[in-house]
């Protein structure tokens, strides 16, 4: 498949030195929704595999052809071998499951009986399985649990993982950042003291404004709500310490050399503005970018036929041959398509000049299987594009 | 009304909530337009400074109309609530030193959609002095669909976990407002494969969860350029070359013997061929949309960007395919 991509101005992203770098241990594909991220994260995985790697990929949410396509037919949380990689690599993929990593969380750092004490608590119910952003810990958990088995056992050498469909791209970023400020504050310290049965004592440990804080609390939560969720939280207060060490790690981890950001992109407005946030955030964070895919850009062609020139030509067959007319004023209108997504892309790269780019032409159709998976791959490492020796 | 608009991201979301506050305000309405992601997309659109947590006149529509803009936060709608319910605004310093704020606002999301889902119902049921709604009608941009019905039915869980008290209370009645029919939930979507299975699942969704669903949008369409019969040819990339080659000279882009003609030539019929192949997909796609038995409105694609004259021709597209 050739693909004739945008004419940008911005270093070429050459993914295939990525996953084919030994020393490259983890890539995070990130950006805003409904840029092909999870399609991204599975062919760059499908085709490290196919040149040797022992690859792992952790999907959040994938669509369920594409599951289908890497044999994901059942959500059980654990990675499963892919059917049909060439080569001597081998291509592990799962879906997250969010309730049952929480699940495993607490029976890894809770006794038994704790942990059914925890797993049974209305409150880790909902907040387990239906609290939206519960997705964003379980997603950096999962990646970190997944590390520490390819370094126990040596079965993964290369982890890409996608990331959940936030309200903003960044939220899973914050999310170990917010739940280790949250367990050194002292909000759960209050929570936790009616359970702990401390009454005043620790009134004079927190400070002044305590008794007004647990009066606010009781009187909108209702002290009976207030008692339930303070033994919830000091249920789950022994297993939050490991949990919060983890979470740090993974942060640590994100910031490892071994690991390459991959930031996708739509060439539409709201997809690059997402994108430039990311590349400044991971910059801020001195996280290793790799680089933005540009997915999903309109196929040019004949380039030097400009939109007005065959509206021009349109008209002047419109009698003679109104097919062809028709033909060139689909040819204008991909023209001016073009033209939109050049100039949306260049202005992106204007603020972001040293991020490389690797650009991939829209297909008519969603991936089904693992060929199509590859074409994808190819196109995401640049097969087919021609060269600026060629063109 | 309350006008929840949702669809997979990169389905035109913002732009068809913002479109459709504007129909609904088309002569003389007043209508909220209210933005809970913390993006400032409806500034974007709306080409107007970040919006403040503060009812902000955005645009007028034909006929006098107004509408309104209002971009959530959630502390302030904390704040806000503390105040409402509970007379406490003056806690919120103390609740803020001991980190509550930053809980509810950020490390529990759940607890922030209760707040976001809670000040729209808000606005739907506020009456000024002569106890008439401020607001004809309330739009939200609401999260993608992938999130919609666990946002909208947070309130479920809350009352799940408050058997009694005014937390309880709070949950019972944003439910009661967001499934009754004064509440429709619509959806965008592409003419896609993955937009629109991600559409299908979610009507699901919404229907289990027993929250109204309203109407499709169809965004971004762009209608058929070649007669029925040619794109069959095309498909087949079986149209007349000879002929399609003549008339390419003829209009000067090159003879249908020279490289330039036939580049022109080649290049013509493989536009040709996407084209044919993305009119089938989207044929196939739309009869999938039209199965759920939905009303389905379809607005165009508006090549260069949407700006502000765009948002007012997909608002009278909408209103005159009935959707306001």
């Amino acid at each position: 498949m050739s693909q004739t991509p945008l004419e940008i101005n911005a270093p070429v992203l050459d993914l295939n030195s990525v996953i084919t770098d030994p020393d490259t241990r983890i890539i995070v594909c990130c950006g805003a929704g409904g840029v092909g991220k999870t399609t991204t994260a599975a062919a760059l995985a499908l085709r490290a595999a196919d040149q040797g790697r022992r690859v792992c990929v952790l999907t959040i949410d994938p669509a369920r052809r594409l599951a289908q396509a890497m044999g994901l037919t059942e959500l059980d949380n654990t990675p499963r071998a892919v059917q049909g990689v060439t080569g001597t690599g081998t291509l592990d993929a799962m879906m997250l499951d969010m309730k049952r990593t929480f699940d495993e969380v607490v029976e890894s750092h809770s006794d038994p009986e704790r942990a059914q004490q925890i797993l049974d608590n209305p409150f880790y119910q909902a907040l387990s399985s239906s609290f939206a952003g519960t997705q964003e810990y379980m997603a950096m958990e999962k990646l970190s649990q997944l590390r520490a088995q390819a370094d126990a056992d040596g079965r993964w050498d290369l982890i890409i993982v996608d990331t959940p469909p936030s309200r903003s791209a960044l939220d899973f970023l914050d999310a170990p950042e917010r739940l280790g400020s949250f367990l050194d504050g002292r909000f759960i310290r209050v929570l936790t003291a009616p359970a702990r049965g401390a009454g005043r004592g620790i009134g004079r440990l927190l400070g002044a404004g305590f008794g007004l804080f647990a009066s606010v609390l009781t009187k909108i939560l209702g002290a009976q709500l207030l008692t339930d969720l303070g033994s919830f939280v000091a249920a789950v207060d022994t297993m939050f310490g490991g949990f919060r060490e983890r979470a740090v790690a993974t942060y640590e981890l994100l910031k490892d050399p071994g690991t390459s950001f991959v930031v996708v992109a739509a060439p539409e407005r709201d997809a690059l503005r997402e994108a430039s946030f990311f590349v400044e955030r991971l910059d801020d964070d001195q996280m290793p970018l790799a680089g933005l895919v540009l997915n999903r850009v309109a196929q040019a062609r004949m380039r030097d036929l400009s939109a007005a020139e065959a509206t021009v030509a349109a008209d002047h067959v419109a009698e003679t041959s109104p097919a062809t007319a028709s033909l060139l004023r689909l040819h204008a209108q991909r023209q001016r398509s073009v033209g939109d997504q050049e100039r949306l892309a260049q202005r992106f790269i204007g603020a972001h000049p040293s991020v490389a780019i690797a650009q991939v032409i829209a297909l008519p159709e969603d991936v089904h299987d693992l060929n199509g998976l590859r074409q994808v791959g190819e196109l995401l490492v640049g097969v087919g594009t021609p060269t600026s020796e060629e063109s | 009304m309350l006008h929840i608009v949702s669809g997979k991201g990169g389905t035109g979301k913002t732009t068809v909530a913002a479109a459709l506050a504007l129909a609904l305000a088309h002569g003389g309405k007043r209508v909220m337009l209210m933005e809970v992601e913390g993006r400032q997309g409806l500034a974007q659109l709306f080409d107007t400074p970040p919006l403040p947590y503060e009812e902000t006149k955005l645009a007028v529509a034909p006929g006098g109309g107004e509408v309104w803009g209002l971009a959530v936060d959630p502390e302030e709608a904390l704040l806000e609530y503390l105040e409402m319910f509970y007379n406490l605004r003056r806690a919120g310093s103390v609740l803020r030193r001991m980190g509550a704020i930053d809980f509810v606002t950020t490390v529990a999301p759940g607890l922030r959609d209760v707040l976001l889902t809670g000040k729209a119902v808000e606005l739907v049921r506020r009456k000024d002095k002569g106890s008439k709604s401020p607001y004809d009608a309330v739009v939200v941009d609401a999260p993608p669909t992938g999130r919609i019905t666990r946002f909208l039915n947070v309130n479920t869980e809350i009352a799940g976990l408050a058997k009694v008290g005014p937390v309880r209370n709070q949950a019972d009645s944003v439910m009661n407002v967001l499934r009754s029919p004064q509440t429709a939930v619509h959806l965008t979507t592409l003419l896609e494969e993955m937009p629109v299975q991600e559409t299908i699942d979610g009507v699901a969704e919404l229907h289990d969860a027993a929250l109204p669903v309203g109407g499709i949008v169809v965004t971004m369409t762009r209608p058929p350029q070649l007669s029925d019969e040619d794109l069959e040819l095309a498909l087949i990339d079986d149209l007349p070359r000879s002929t399609i080659a003549a008339a390419v000279a003829s209009a000067g882009l090159g003879s249908a013997r020279s490289k330039q003609g036939r580049g022109v030539t080649d290049a013509l019929l493989a536009e040709a061929h996407d084209h044919a192949t993305r009119v089938r997909l989207e044929t196939t796609e739309r009869d999938r949309i039209n199965q759920l038995g939905r009303p389905v409105y379809e607005l165009p694609f508006v090549s260069g960007g949407i700006d502000l004259a765009a948002l007012y021709d997909l608002a009278e597209s909408l209103r005159q395919q009935g959707m306001a």
